[in-house]
């Protein structure tokens, strides 16, 4: 095993987690303003991978106004979510609430591939296919200008923390009946939260849509997601970048070596196996506030 | 129909706590048990097999998830897993020439032991953990049974179950595997019923209502959690066995993964958490609604003339059983069994709505 392959793969892994790290985002903002763990996520990703390829290929809009298009109309969509359905559980157990966003993950997952279709669809950003060389190290552009906007999103949403919507929802996730009594809309931010989380998504779904065409795989990048949240600390975004270049490494390093010794697959064992250790050993992940529950 | 508490007064205690202090419904229970046993008779055999054995068989499952769910107030989306584990492990003891009585059991346990290794891991802290603990629960079990050659049999490979008896009566043909699957149903069900009549039961109760209240009147709240999870992975890794041996009549990973876990998470949810009864119905409900409702849409559009895509038809179970999960919780939390005890509660004393109870 050369530097330079544990390198490239290393090197893969670290952007292929950031594209990872787009769709956790969204976990932990939910999780920071309302305190439930958002289980559809993987499923409104997929969502906006589709609509991004409605838009342009059966409306037959053009790419650059196809993608905006499909951002805004997926930020209405988690909105809408919260608004239709997560509003009217106020006060019911978190157990309820949760198992209701794993219900709404099965539906989407049934509901769009069924309206749009499951054949794999394929959405052309026009990146083009010739790799990157660096040195010895041989990269996909498409990773690469993936790994470069994922990153940048993520960054945009520490940013957005520090802006005036973003100690709005800060005070939200501290505490909901203190910030009611200073005059914060509690449930705008929520439904704020649900939109930007789904518009998050939807920049993921649209990203590995391009690249492996869009399906119903693309609600698998659930456990992933959840892997990365819950490694970073669920209510920490910057968490979420260290927690997604270890999971992405990590994953890519045992497809690359642990493939060849087990014959296949063990790509989508490592997000669950880093959920497990992350429980058993930090449950309140890396950059978490450690006063967690503990029952 | 009519006035059936009327001139019921239970005069010891022991009356009042039985399992159905009304006649009534001892009538009820009594016909649904003679009816289910006098089913051979009554049904044509393609009945029986798929409809009537898979029903009895995931209500068996959904009575185990719902110790758990509905019982204990814990979440668990890796429930097809634990079956799997169960599964595997009374297949490959049968054939190692253990009796399957004691294959069954063994299945159990070991679907025991390993759901709470990761039940422990999460237990500790709050239950979305455990929500997120389970489902990589599911796909490491999917993964390590598929991967393993001692297990599955190398990739893509079925293990047929070779010929079983228990208690001497071979377990073939149509009749005696309802009757076995019957059989271990009835023991879950009876436990199920007087589990929350035991110092258990209420312990899980209260653990589920609150836990810091449980634990200040002194319930040791992580080890009923962990007990809630031992007996209901135990109770999965049962059925697990039953449905190869009754039902599939072999064993390959792909009949275990995530799809399974969602059926009996949406059996348990739709026909309402903690509710014996609810388990069936809701079984019923899940199993049945996707074939009713395709059979529906086949008539309805080769009525009009419109043609309806593959891709739908074979996308509608996942989206049924979403949309009825979601209905379900913001409707009616309670589920199935809630509607049906409301309905009763009307007609307890109906005509006179507001006689109360």
């Amino acid at each position: 095993m050369d530097t330079a392959l544990i390198g490239e793969l290393a090197l893969t892994g670290a952007l292929v987690g950031m594209m990872y790290g787009l769709v956790a985002v969204g976990i932990v903002l939910i999780y920071k303003t309302s305190g439930i763990a958002n289980f559809a996520q993987g499923a409104i990703a997929m969502t906006g991978g589709y609509v991004a390829w409605a838009i342009s290929a059966l409306l037959g809009v053009p790419i650059w106004i196809a993608l905006p298009a499909a951002i805004v109309l997926m930020f209405g969509f988690g909105m809408l979510i919260e608004l239709t359905v997560l509003r009217r559980m106020i006060g019911q157990p978190v157990i309820m609430v949760i198992m209701l966003t794993f219900g709404i993950e099965i539906f989407l997952r049934g509901a769009i591939p069924g309206f749009l279709g499951s054949a794999v669809k394929r959405l052309d950003l026009g990146i083009p296919q010739a790799p990157v060389f660096i040195g010895d190290m041989l990269l996909n552009r498409a990773y690469l200008i993936g790994g470069g906007i994922s990153a940048a999103l993520i960054v945009a949403a520490i940013v957005l923390f520090n802006s005036r919507a973003g100690v709005m929802m800060r005070a939200v996730s501290d505490d909901q009946g203190a910030s009611w009594s200073v005059g914060i809309r509690v449930e705008r931010a929520i439904a704020l939260a649900w939109g930007l989380s789904a518009v998050t998504a939807t920049a993921a779904g649209i990203l590995w849509g391009s690249m492996q065409g869009v399906d119903w795989s693309l609600s698998l990048l659930l456990v992933k997601a959840l892997a990365i949240a819950i490694l970073g600390g669920l209510d920490s975004i910057p968490g979420v970048l260290l927690a997604a270049l270890i999971v992405g490494v990590a994953e890519s390093l045992a497809t690359g070596i642990l493939d060849p010794l087990l014959g296949g697959g063990t790509r989508d064992i490592v997000a669950s196996a880093i959920i497990l250790v992350t429980l058993l050993v930090r449950p309140y992940g890396l950059f978490g506030h450690t006063q967690i529950e503990r029952v | 129909m009519f006035y059936r508490r009327s001139g019921i007064r239970h005069t010891r205690y022991a009356e009042e706590r039985q399992l159905w202090p009304l006649r009534f419904d001892r009538w009820l229970v009594g016909l649904a048990v003679a009816l289910l046993v006098a089913a051979p008779l009554l049904v044509d055999r393609l009945y029986l097999v798929a409809y009537l054995l898979p029903w009895i068989i995931w209500s068996s499952a959904a009575l185990g998830l719902n110790l758990l769910m509905g019982g204990a107030g814990q979440i668990h989306l890796g429930y097809g897993a634990v079956m799997a584990i169960g599964a595997y492990t009374c297949v490959h003891l049968v054939r190692a020439g253990v009796p399957f009585e004691l294959a069954m059991l063994a299945g159990g346990l070991m679907s025991a032991l390993v759901g709470i290794v990761f039940g422990a891991a999460a237990l500790r802290v709050k239950s979305l953990y455990l929500a997120m603990a389970t489902l990589a629960m599911q796909y490491i079990v999917d993964f390590v049974i598929s991967h393993v050659p001692a297990i599955s049999g190398g990739t893509q490979a079925t293990i047929s179950v070779p010929p079983v008896r228990f208690l001497g009566v071979p377990i073939e043909g149509d009749i005696a595997t309802y009757f076995f699957a019957l059989a271990v149903c009835a023991v879950i069900t009876s436990f199920m019923l007087n589990v929350a009549r035991t110092s258990f039961g209420r312990a899980l109760a209260a653990v589920r209502e609150k836990d810091y209240a449980a634990e200040i009147i002194g319930i040791d709240t992580f080890r009923y959690k962990l007990l809630a999870f031992w007996a209901s992975s135990f109770i999965g890794g049962v059925v697990g066995s039953v449905l190869v041996v009754c039902y599939l009549r072999s064993v390959s990973p792909d009949q275990f993964h995530l799809d399974l876990s969602v059926q009996i998470v949406a059996m348990v949810i739709v026909g309402g958490l903690g509710s014996v009864l609810g388990s069936f119905f809701g079984a019923a409900l899940v199993l049945f609604a996707p074939i009713i409702f395709n059979n529906l849409i086949g008539t309805v559009t080769a009525g009009l003339g419109i043609e309806i895509g593959s891709d739908l038809r074979s996308h509608l179970p996942l989206m049924l059983y979403g949309a009825l999960i979601v209905g379900f919780l913001v409707v009616e939390p309670l589920g199935l069994a809630k509607i049906w005890d409301n309905a009763r509660n009307y007609f307890l004393v109906w005509p006179f709505r507001h006689a109360g109870r």
